[in-house]
């Protein structure tokens, strides 16, 4: 039988410290970045036009850049898309004038004329196999569905913490999902990945999925704090931690198992989802321990709760090992 | 032993009913008929489940009153009439099922799967609506002019049209209303008669005739073959000065057929849809009636005026876009710049959308296009072939860290996650949801994600079984204590799906659904499914002291 982590007692707690340095030098950067430069959002949030245009030999994104510069048409970006047979090319609005508010389809209109000309009218030269072009309207609506997504997001799983759990558990699961956001915001900054509506959806996921590993570890928590009547915080958040190790270890391995395969062969268009998801089971994971764990004991500490046990949470731990569990009278139903 | 039995009797009817549901069937699909490059209804067979337009390519339009020129005051009205206009052009787009629908208040979407010609179908939805009252063929010059066309057919070598058809004629020219009970004992011999000569002819034995002059029914299967004749030369050449045909829009049943009428109309419309000023439905309390009330501009009300008191008791034929809507009305009485139009006992509902045809020939709305997205076929295919890749992969690399981890209760798992598989899938066809590409991500996310349950429980098996508890008790207590931290925890990634759900479009709103559906399929056969698996194991084993977990 593989045991991986089984009774395990590293005493996580104690490096919380670390973590907290780890996760602000992630964050600050991040974060100035994104002050700075914005993110990277699709045109379905800016509105513009975006092609994809297929070729049968690799052409290079130079000749398309060529092509379109002789048409007039500038500030269009131009990527490779997945391999050396497609390019994207995007034109925002609003950005160095590339597009006129509400001309999105002359602009297609004049890619395509660019392009017949630079490389040859005929099917067999180039072919377009994805064509958007959303208007300022539909992008500025669209930025509003994404807010309000997150912000609904927020409020219901904040309800449902309140009844599944005491507020104080519930303040550290949010403060915890709160710092998986900017985590990712950075991420996303850090690999200037195009944010679509997809990828505001890997978000929620993860913010759903982070909220489900503090909840297991939480869940816990109560549990332990019901049967240890004489361990301080500090020490129930360590054995609850390294009780739930296993499990914590085989999920995100399956789940992670799951979003590599999409990074690796699910396409270009969900590469950026993919690599958010897989982002999100680090931070969530990481969340959970070094966040969420951290900051239920200091708001016990606070404002302690009945048991007044959060007071106590700082006491020298002495042993951080529980003492063995074996007769413990558990109510029989 | 009738728990286990009972279980077990659940699980199978669900798998049955989760295969029956993913089973190929018959759907009806429109597609191109390659003989004459029109639509038509056929049945295909294949698995249920419908793919969004990232999948299997074509087109989506946001559409919008284009308001450049000047405010348009009422914009849901302005975009209802728009929705009527396009949902009649339907059958001009080259595409299987055409999604026309009314987004909020002011916003139509138009979705094209399979299209190929965007900037076509483009032109056909902007193309503005036009209006015009035509006089219905009284002379029945068009029925006479038949056995010539027959005739000019025959000698090109146009063959009648299967013999089903041939057997219908005499039938339903039986049935003709217009011809009289008098006419009706002559027919046989007079068929008997002309059998020579004016035996079932190529177009005519297509045709029928309908309840009033100008009125023909054709079955609707042969309606494609009706119209490569009618497309013909010659026949257009035979076809009498001063009548047009116009096919109309309604499917009206007789018995177990259906048909689609054809009407013969003068070429001279008496009005058109400039001169219509107003249309409004309501239900007469008098006589308890639904009319629709319309009110004409000053000179069309001359002009109408004239005209109708030229043709009293003749049928008026409302035509929109080449198409005559619904039963020409017949004229009653001499009508000026007000008239009603009276659609007897048919229900309120259809009352509106005649209002609304007129409405959209007398003020057609102009749509801009304020969204448009284009996918390729060969890129949805492409999309298709890496996501399923993608899961495959996924799913081989969970089903091995499962075994090897947890032995034979990893393979319980898998099993279970093989009817989780088919659950999800099933009740995506069952519930008609779209599969969009996120929506496939979502599946093989949902996999990885759906496995936590399982850990869940194993791990709290083993520590249960670590503190020297029995293996039956273990597994008891096992599932017990996990489920409180299952439910949590699913809980709290469907509630964040469920938002995702609300504020998305179409494709992540398959996101969220696979997301959603996947969940409480998990939850299903974590809890439920891999519980009876380990039921039997130890009804069989009764004596078993260790757990292969």
């Amino acid at each position: 039988m593989i045991r991986l982590f089984a009774n395990a007692k590293y005493d996580f707690i104690r490096w919380r410290r670390w973590a907290y340095a780890l996760t602000a030098a992630i964050i600050i950067p991040g974060f100035a970045l994104f002050l700075v430069h914005g993110l990277n959002y699709s045109i379905e949030f800016t509105g513009g036009t975006l092609i994809q245009v297929q070729t049968p030999q690799p052409v290079g994104a130079a000749t398309i850049r060529d092509a379109l510069d002789a048409a007039g048409i500038r500030d269009a970006e131009i990527q490779e898309f997945g391999g050396p047979l497609d390019y994207v090319v995007r034109a925002r609005i609003g950005q160095g004038g590339a597009v006129e508010a509400g001309s999105t389809e002359a602009t297609a209109a004049a890619v395509d004329s660019a392009l017949a000309h630079a490389l040859g009218a005929a099917p067999e030269h180039y072919k377009i196999v994805r064509f958007e072009a959303v208007g300022p309207k539909v992008g500025r609506e669209l930025q509003g569905k994404a807010f309000l997504a997150i912000f609904f997001s927020f409020i219901v799983t904040l309800i449902y913490l309140a009844i599944r759990f005491e507020w104080r558990f519930g303040l550290a699961a949010v403060l915890a999902t709160f710092h998986d956001i900017l985590t990712t915001i950075a991420f996303i900054r850090y690999l200037d990945l195009e944010v679509s509506l997809i990828v505001v959806g890997a978000v929620l996921t993860m913010v759903g999925y982070s909220l489900n590993d503090t909840i297991i570890i939480f869940d816990r928590v109560r549990e332990n704090l019901r049967k240890f009547r004489r361990q301080n915080l500090y020490e129930i958040l360590n054995l609850s931690i390294n009780e739930t190790l296993p499990r914590s270890v085989l999920t995100h391995g399956t789940t992670m198992a799951t979003t590599v395969a999409l990074v690796l062969l699910a396409g270009e268009v969900l590469r950026p989802f993919a690599l958010v998801m897989t982002f999100a089971i680090f931070t969530g994971t990481f969340s959970s321990i070094y966040i969420a764990a951290p900051l239920l004991m200091y708001i016990e500490k606070r404002w302690p709760g009945q048991d007044a046990r959060g007071a106590r949470a700082f006491r020298p731990a002495g042993t951080a090992a529980p003492e063995p569990r074996a007769p413990q009278p558990q109510p029989t139903r | 032993m009738r728990t286990i039995r009972n279980r077990v009797l659940v699980i199978v009817g669900l798998a049955l009913l989760s295969g029956w549901l993913l089973l190929p069937k018959d759907v009806t699909q429109r597609v191109r008929d390659v003989a004459t490059g029109r639509m038509k209804d056929t049945t295909v067979r294949r698995v249920p489940i419908n793919l969004g337009l990232d999948l299997q390519g074509g087109i989506h339009l946001a559409l919008e009153v284009d308001q450049s020129k000047g405010p348009v005051r009422d914009c849901a009205d302005a975009i209802q009439r728009a929705e009527r206009v396009v949902r009649s052009r339907i059958d001009e787009f080259g595409t299987t099922e055409p999604v026309v629908q009314i987004q909020g208040r002011c916003r139509l979407i138009v979705e094209l799967a399979g299209e190929k010609d965007p900037a076509r179908a483009k032109s056909i939805i902007q193309r503005t609506a036009f209006l015009e009252f035509r006089i219905t063929d009284m002379n029945n010059l068009f029925r006479d002019a038949l056995p010539e066309i027959d005739r000019a057919l025959r000698e090109a070598g146009v063959e009648v049209a299967g013999q089903a058809a041939g057997a219908n004629v005499a039938q339903l020219f039986g049935a003709d209303t217009t011809k009289g009970k008098k006419a009706k004992p002559a027919k046989g011999k007079a068929a008997k008669d002309t059998t020579e000569l004016n035996a079932p002819g190529p177009l005519s034995s297509l045709l029928f005739q309908g309840a009033l002059p100008g009125e023909y029914l054709v079955p609707e299967e042969q309606v494609p073959a009706a119209e490569s004749l009618l497309a013909r030369p010659e026949v257009q050449r035979l076809i009498p000065r001063g009548i047009n045909l116009k096919w109309g829009t309604e499917v009206a049943s007789r018995g177990a057929r259906a048909y689609r009428a054809l009407y013969a109309v003068e070429d001279r419309p008496i009005i058109t849809g400039e001169e219509l000023e107003k249309a409004t439905a309501r239900r007469d309390p008098v006589t308890n009636q639904s009319v629709v009330d319309f009110v004409l501009s000053r000179s069309g009300g001359r002009k109408f005026e004239r005209e109708t008191g030229r043709h009293v008791g003749h049928y008026m034929a409302i035509i929109l876009d080449d198409r005559a809507q619904g039963q020409p009305p017949v004229i009653k009485s001499q009508i000026g710049q007000r008239g009603i139009i009276e659609l007897g006992s048919k229900p309120l509902q259809e009352a509106q959308d005649l209002a609304l045809v007129l409405r959209a020939g007398a003020l057609p709305a102009p749509l801009a296009i304020i969204e448009e997205r284009t996918i390729g076929p060969s890129l949805g295919q492409d999309s298709i072939k890496d996501g399923i890749r993608a899961g495959i992969v996924g799913v081989v690399l969970v089903v091995l860290i499962m075994v090897t981890y947890y032995r034979l209760s990893g393979v319980l798992a898998v099993a279970a996650l093989t009817l989780y598989v088919l659950f999800t899938l099933a009740w995506l066809a069952g519930f008609g949801f779209t599969l969009t590409l996120p929506g496939l991500a979502g599946l093989v996310l949902s996999v990885g994600i759906a496995v936590d349950a399982n850990v869940l429980i194993f791990e709290r098996i083993r520590e249960e079984l670590q503190h020297g508890k029995l293996v039956r008790t273990a597994v008891d207590e096992g599932f017990k204590h996990a489920m409180s931290a299952i439910i949590d925890s699913n809980v709290s990634t469907a509630l964040t799906a469920f938002i995702l759900y609300l504020v998305g479009t179409g494709p992540v709103q398959g996101f969220a659904i696979t997301l959603i559906i996947g969940i409480a399929a998990s939850m299903v056969t974590a809890i439920f499914v891999v519980r009876t698996f380990y039921m039997i194991w130890l009804q069989r084993r009764p004596d078993m002291a260790t757990l292969s977990v």
